[in-house]
């Protein structure tokens, strides 16, 4: 590693941030020229002109070049450069800062400015830089970005800047952090103790940067010498690699349970409203799917309804979606499916046919192409558990949701007078209504809450797929396969069945792949269904026999 | 009351096939057969309206040979067979001079017979796989070797990609596009463990064990790239999974062949930004030809926020070189256009030429655009000349020697070691 002028200027930076008073004003008017360069300038030109704002020592290079990495740096109608103060697609106004001085410099209409635009290599460069300068962040999270992004490429000028960090470092996690990478420059620089010293530390990570690295020790040259001469520093990286191996394999594996778990709790959230309304009524609804598309879109317009509250907008579409999907579902089973209870083939047809008119309904509303959710912030990003295990925020809530979901459907179904006449009419309907309920009204409020519960889960899908016409055609023999799989008429058949299809689902993948692996789980299904037709959990008693 | 959901039901099955042909005296009639519902609505109605538009700029012009063009409108509905149906349809009933259409490689197989055994001509405007050359079809999308290989290139060389995953959705396409491009990757020096071609089926929205996988084998310590042949509805799930699992395009560009500026308008391109396609136009490419084409699109279509994308330019190819053809022969007849059609050149809408080539392909510019976020593509890399159409692959062992040229040899698979010409089979 050699010192370039830009490693110098590294150095200068992080003793002395602040420039001298004297020059200020010449300092100014130059960082306003070369800022100005942008302005014209291609892709690698853009680059060139970061590093002269970073080697002008400004202070402020960073805020500049943090705003041109998160695309906030405009170029105003009258060609000044500003720096907007939140550049979200929701505003119509951006409240801009002046870039020199940094203090605020009015608004102006987001479409009356024009955005410094950043390419892959760019961001990239971009990236590097402000962690560099994020390394005196009071905030010890940004700290703990910018030395993992640090380390990630680390060069001798970031390994000096870490060096210097140590020890003012009170947070013990981005210490921990920056010793991985003082470990990992010593295996450059150090002598073979140092070097042994720093495999020692470097055994107890798991990162795929420090297996690398530790891999690299171990290679041998095309020429048959190894790249680590000593032989003790050698055999303990050979144990290091072992041991990170065994520990991320074991995450591997947890991780894969992880995925199982949340794709079963997709099953399970879609079929949960097929189980009440084919499990529980005896409906075969095939506009099942789109009463889902119908809380995907629920949620569209729900955002679209209210731009400024992306963050709140997926909470509220939960019950508008609940609603739309469940009136809907009351509708057609107060038009339609009533007239045809007991012929099951009849009930088939029609419902395959609202679907197709649902489905033609929004496309004629929407437009047959997709629309655009936007996933909120708070569920989008992972839960970095460790170096070797990541869990994604979106389907952690799923999991949480289709838990929460399932828990208030069995309490409504076991503790509400509601419950007590569904599980009454299902069960001998001729004696329910000899007792008093009104069995027709309890028909379009069950058909109504399975309907309810699909819109609900059209929010969730809207999360993770393409809101479109077609949403609800995809799902709809996923979720016949989980009731029919777990036993038709019982919740915990349709819970326990999805969670355990989505689980050998993604155990096979891996193995089998996602074409063969979905074949096997069908060919097993099949079989399945051959040795108990009832399902997993099949009725017993006298329920099952009136059925 | 049955009968009225049956009736219902009849209703929208009626409702979505039925032809928009209203004949008239001395006019040409141009078939369209794109699918207006189904899966496939979504990008086939586009192309639908882009060929309505160019024969309606065409009637304002004078028509064509003095006779008005006139749109025979059928939709297939993104069934195969009824491709195959409707293009009989097209040919023997309403005796079109020329059809554009298809969108899938699978629709097109389907309606290939048809058109050889009706002597018709088809404008086929999507990219596609290679290894066909029929008589009766122009393909004026992209060849493999003017978007997979020049893509491939460009990551190889300007991003320094040494591990590869090849990621598609399984069918024709993605399998043939993988074949080339991982001979072509082992003929570069490419070891096999760097290689990793993985398939999933059409819709795939569970990408949590593909992207972790993706992950693993990008941190193995060399700079790794997807090449995604993934197919429309998929992508969608795809990315977003990318985006939660912190895979950004900086650590693993992931470039593809089917995401275009009309698919990204349906989604959330905040975890995209960045992502890489290959096309051979980009709607955001400054040309005085490319603004007169979009502002003629948007006001067609009355829509200010509709986008352009590259199959509705190789339409735009298309129209323009068939016309050309027409008048160059003084006939609509199939054997004179096909005869007038070869060495023909209309300007593309990126500031090039487009030459129809013997082998029924054309001369197509390559262009990698990155991602932005508002849905458009910056573009990092271009070919510096246009790249003539390759319809048989120089990189599999079975079409190496297979040559199509439709001017001298008369043939689509002419195999130049035998000296033979094995007729319409294709392999």
């Amino acid at each position: 590693m050699t010192f370039g002028g830009r490693q110098l200027s590294w150095l200068l930076l992080a003793a002395c941030l602040v420039p001298l008073p004297a020059s200020a004003q010449n300092a100014d008017d130059n960082f306003r020229a070369v800022l100005a360069e942008l302005r014209e300038a291609g892709f690698a030109d853009k680059e060139s002109i970061a590093e002269r704002l970073i080697a002008s020592g400004h202070m402020s290079a960073r805020p500049v070049l943090t705003a041109l990495l998160d695309d906030r740096l405009f170029v105003k109608a009258d060609q000044q450069i500003v720096i907007a103060r939140s550049a979200e697609q929701t505003l119509t106004t951006y409240e801009l800062i002046d870039p020199v001085t940094l203090q605020p410099a009015g608004a102006s209409p987001s479409d009356q400015l024009t955005k410094i635009g950043t390419n892959n290599r760019l961001r990239r460069f971009l990236r590097n830089t402000v962690a560099r300068f994020a390394l005196a962040s009071p905030d010890a999270d940004v700290r703990l970005d910018a030395v993992k992004e640090l380390l990630r490429s680390l060069d001798a000028s970031a390994a000096e800047l870490l060096r210097q960090r140590r020890d003012q470092e009170s947070d013990p996690r981005v210490r921990h952090e920056i010793d991985t990478a003082l470990a990992m420059a010593a295996l450059d620089e150090g002598d073979s103790a140092a070097r042994l010293a720093a495999v020692g530390t470097l055994s107890s990570r798991l990162s795929a940067e420090v297996r690398n690295r530790l891999a690299a020790l171990v290679a041998r040259a095309d020429d048959g010498t190894f790249a680590e001469s000593d032989e003790a520093v050698r055999s303990a990286a050979a144990a290091a690699i072992e041991s990170i191996d065994t520990k991320r394999s074991l995450y591997s594996g947890v991780e894969t349970l992880f995925f199982g778990l949340s794709l079963g709790s997709v099953l399970v959230l879609v079929a949960i409203g097929l189980a009440i309304t084919f499990g529980v009524m005896g409906v075969i609804n095939m506009a099942h799917g789109e009463l889902m598309m119908l809380g995907a879109y629920t949620t569209y317009v729900v955002q679209t309804l209210m731009p400024g509250h992306i963050e709140l907008s997926v909470l509220v579409a939960v019950p508008a979606a609940f609603l739309v999907a469940g009136l809907t579902g009351v509708l057609i089973e107060r038009t339609i499916i009533r007239f045809l209870y007991g012929r099951p083939l009849e009930t088939l047809l029609a419902t395959f046919g609202v679907s197709l008119v649902l489905q033609q309904l929004v496309r004629s509303i929407f437009s047959a192409n997709n629309r655009s959710v936007v996933t909120p912030a708070w569920m989008s990003g992972t839960l970095q558990i460790n170096d070797a295990l990541a869990i994604t925020f979106n389907r952690l809530y799923i999991v949480l949701f289709t838990v929460i979901v399932f828990g208030i459907l069995l309490a409504v179904l076991k503790r509400t007078r509601l419950g007590l006449d569904i599980r009454a009419v299902s069960q001998n309907r001729a004696m329910a209504r000899a007792m008093g309920i009104r069995s027709e009204w309890v028909d379009a409020m069950t058909f109504g809450l399975g309907a309810g519960i699909a819109g609900v889960a059209g929010v969730a899908l809207s999360q993770l797929t393409n809101v479109g016409p077609n949403l609800g055609q995809s799902y709809i023999i996923d979720s016949f396969m989980v009731v029919v799989f777990g036993g038709v008429g019982n919740l915990w058949g349709t819970f326990i069945g999805g969670i355990s299809l989505g689980v050998i689902n993604k155990l096979l993948e891996p193995y089998a792949g996602a074409v063969l692996g979905k074949i096997f789980v069908l060919v097993a299904l099949i079989l399945f269904i051959q040795r108990r037709p009832r399902g997993l959990f099949p009725q017993t008693g006298r329920a099952a026999e009136a059925a | 009351m049955k009968l009225k959901y049956v009736c219902l039901l009849a209703c929208v099955a009626l409702g979505i096939t039925l032809p928009t042909a209203a004949s008239a005296q001395d006019t040409i009639k141009v078939g369209v057969l794109h699918s207006l519902s189904g899966t496939m609505a979504i990008s086939e109605t586009t192309l639908k309206d882009t060929i309505l538009m160019m024969i309606d700029e065409q009637n304002k012009k004078g028509g064509l040979l003095g006779k008005k063009l006139e749109a025979v409108v059928v939709d297939p509905a993104s069934d195969w067979p009824l491709f195959a149906e409707k293009a009989r349809e097209l040919l023997e009933k309403d005796k079109v001079a020329v059809v554009f259409g298809c969108w899938t490689s699978v629709s097109r197989k389907s309606v290939l017979p048809v058109f050889e055994k009706n002597n018709g001509l088809l404008f086929y405007p999507v990219q596609y796989e290679g290894e066909e050359s029929s008589k009766n079809v122009i393909y004026t999308g992209a060849a493999p070797n003017q978007q997979a290989i020049p893509a491939v290139d460009y990551l190889m060389k300007e991003v320094g990609v040494k591990r590869w995953v090849l990621e598609g959705t399984d069918y024709v396409y993605p399998r043939t596009t993988n074949k080339i491009l991982e001979a072509y990757l082992k003929q570069k020096g490419v070891a096999a463990a760097d290689i990793s071609i993985n398939y999933t089926p059409f819709g795939h929205s569970d990408w949590q064990t593909r992207v972790a996988a993706i992950k693993r084998f990008g941190s193995a310590g060399k700079k790794t790239a997807v090449v995604s042949t993934i197919n429309g509805d998929a992508n969608v799930p795809f990315y977003k999974e990318l985006g939660n699992q912190k895979i950004s395009a900086e650590d693993i560009p992931v470039v593809a062949f089917s995401v275009g500026e009309e698919e990204l308008s349906g989604l959330d391109t905040k975890p995209l930004v960045g992502h890489l396609a290959a096309w051979n136009y980009f709607e955001s490419i400054s040309s005085p030809a490319n603004s007169a084409f979009i502002k003629q699109w948007k006001t067609f279509i009355k829509k200010a926020d509709r986008t352009t994308n590259d199959p509705m330019e190789a339409h735009y190819i298309g129209f323009n070189l068939w016309v050309k053809a027409v008048e160059k022969a003084k006939s609509t007849s199939v054997d004179a256009v096909l005869t007038a059609l070869p060495g023909l050149e209309t300007p593309n809408l990126t500031g090039g030429v487009a030459r129809m080539l013997p082998n029924h392909h054309i001369t197509k510019p390559v262009y990698i655009g990155e991602v932005r976020a508002d849905g458009q593509f910056d573009v990092v890399w271009k070919t510096t000349t246009t790249v003539p159409g390759d319809a048989w692959s120089d990189f599999l062992p079975v079409s190496q020697d297979t040559e199509a040229d439709w001017v001298k040899l008369k043939c689509g698979n002419y195999n130049t070691k035998t000296k033979t010409c094995s007729g319409q089979n294709y392999k």
